[in-house]
C-alpha cells in the first residue's frame, strides 16, 4: 500500500480517522499529565528544600 | 534483584529512571513499525475492508485494559497480603492509565461498529462488562481521591479491587457463556489463533507497542507518586517544627 492508497481508506475512511485521532489525544492527554505531575512535585519539592526542610536521610549525609 | 529490593522507594526511582529511556526508546520504535505494518503491510479484509486498521488499536487497548487491571489486582494482593510499601503506589499509578485504555477500547469499538453493524452500541455482554469495567476504574480513582491518608486510601483501594477483579473473567469469557454481537475470541485460544498471518502480525507489534507505552507510563507515574508522598511527608514535618519553634520564641519572649 503507497502512500496515494494510504490516503484512501475507503468509504468509511472518517471512522478509521477518527479512531487514530482520538486514540493520539488520550496518549498525547496521559503524556502531559504524568510530565506536569512530575513539575508540580519537583517544584513542590525544590520549596521545600529552600526553606531548610529536608529528607532526613540527605540531612544525616550532609552532616 | 528481588521484588522486596525494590520496597525502598530510592532504589526504586534510581531504577526506573535508568530502565525509562530504554524503555520509551524501544516503545516508540515498536509504535513506528506497528503503525507502518498498519497502513502499509497489512492488506484489506475481505470483510471489512480498511475498517480492520481500527483493529490495530482496539484490540491492544482492550488487551491493556484488562492487563492494567490484573497488576492492579496484584498489586492490591501486595498491599494487604505481604504489605510491599510500592504495592499502592503501583495500583494508584495504573487506574489512570488502565481507565484511558479501557476508554480508548470502548471508543474505537463504537466507531468499528457504526459501519460493521450498524450501531455504536450495543448492550451485549462483552460491551457492557467492558463499560463496567471503565466504571469500577473511576471508582477507585474517585475512591482515592476521598481519603488524605495514602495507606489507609490504599487499603480501601485494594479491596475494592479485588473484589471488581471478578470482571476480568468475566469480560473474558463473556463471548463464550452468552449469545454476543461481539464476536469470539481469535487471538488468545486453547487451538491458536484464526487469524492470518498478514494480519496477526502487525496486531502483535502495536500489543507490544501498547504495553511498552503502559510500562512507560506506569513507572513515570509511581515515580510521581513516591515523589507526591515525600512532598506530603516533608510539610508535615514543616508543619510540627513552626508551631514548635513558635511556643520556644513566645515562651523566651515572657521570661525577658
Amino acid at each position: 500500500m503507497d502512500l496515494i492508497a494510504f490516503l484512501d481508506l475507503g468509504p468509511h475512511a472518517a471512522f478509521i480517522l477518527w479512531s487514530y485521532g482520538i486514540c493520539v489525544a488520550v496518549v498525547a492527554g496521559l503524556i502531559a499529565w504524568v510530565r506536569v505531575d512530575r513539575a508540580r512535585q519537583d517544584a513542590a519539592l525544590r520549596e521545600l528544600e529552600a526553606q531548610g526542610i529536608g529528607r532526613r536521610s540527605t540531612q544525616r549525609t550532609d552532616a | 534483584m528481588a521484588l522486596i529490593d525494590l520496597a525502598n522507594p530510592t532504589r526504586f526511582l534510581s531504577l526506573s529512571r535508568s530502565l525509562l529511556p530504554w524503555l520509551t526508546g524501544l516503545c516508540v520504535l515498536a509504535f513506528a513499525v506497528g503503525l507502518y505494518m498498519s497502513f502499509f503491510v497489512a492488506p484489506e479484509d475481505y470483510q471489512q475492508g480498511d475498517t480492520v486498521r481500527i483493529m490495530y488499536i482496539h484490540v491492544p487497548a482492550a488487551w491493556l485494559a484488562m492487563m492494567c487491571y490484573s497488576i492492579m489486582a496484584l498489586s492490591s494482593l501486595g498491599t494487604l497480603v505481604w504489605k510491599h510499601p510500592l504495592a499502592d503506589v503501583s495500583a494508584k499509578a495504573a487506574a489512570p492509565l488502565g481507565a484511558a485504555f479501557t476508554f480508548m477500547s470502548l471508543i474505537t469499538g463504537s466507531l468499528w461498529g457504526k459501519p460493521m453493524w450498524g450501531t455504536y452500541w450495543v448492550w451485549d455482554a462483552r460491551l457492557t462488562s467492558v463499560l463496567v469495567l471503565f466504571i469500577m476504574y473511576l471508582g477507585l480513582m474517585a475512591l482515592w481521591r476521598t481519603m488524605e491518608d495514602p495507606i489507609k486510601a490504599g487499603k480501601a483501594a485494594a479491596v475494592l479491587t479485588l473484589v471488581g477483579a471478578l470482571n476480568l473473567p468475566i469480560i473474558k469469557f463473556s463471548v463464550d457463556w452468552w449469545n454476543t454481537l461481539h464476536q469470539p475470541a481469535s487471538v488468545m485460544r486453547m487451538d491458536g489463533p484464526t487469524i492470518h498471518p498478514d494480519i496477526l502480525w502487525p496486531l502483535l507489534v502495536m500489543a507490544l507497542a501498547f504495553t511498552l507505552l503502559f510500562f512507560v507510563l506506569h513507572l513515570m507515574a509511581m515515580q510521581n507518586e513516591i515523589l507526591r508522598r515525600r512532598v506530603m511527608a516533608l510539610r508535615q514535618r514543616a508543619a510540627a517544627i513552626r508551631p514548635a519553634t513558635a511556643t520556644a520564641s513566645t515562651a523566651s519572649a515572657a521570661a525577658e
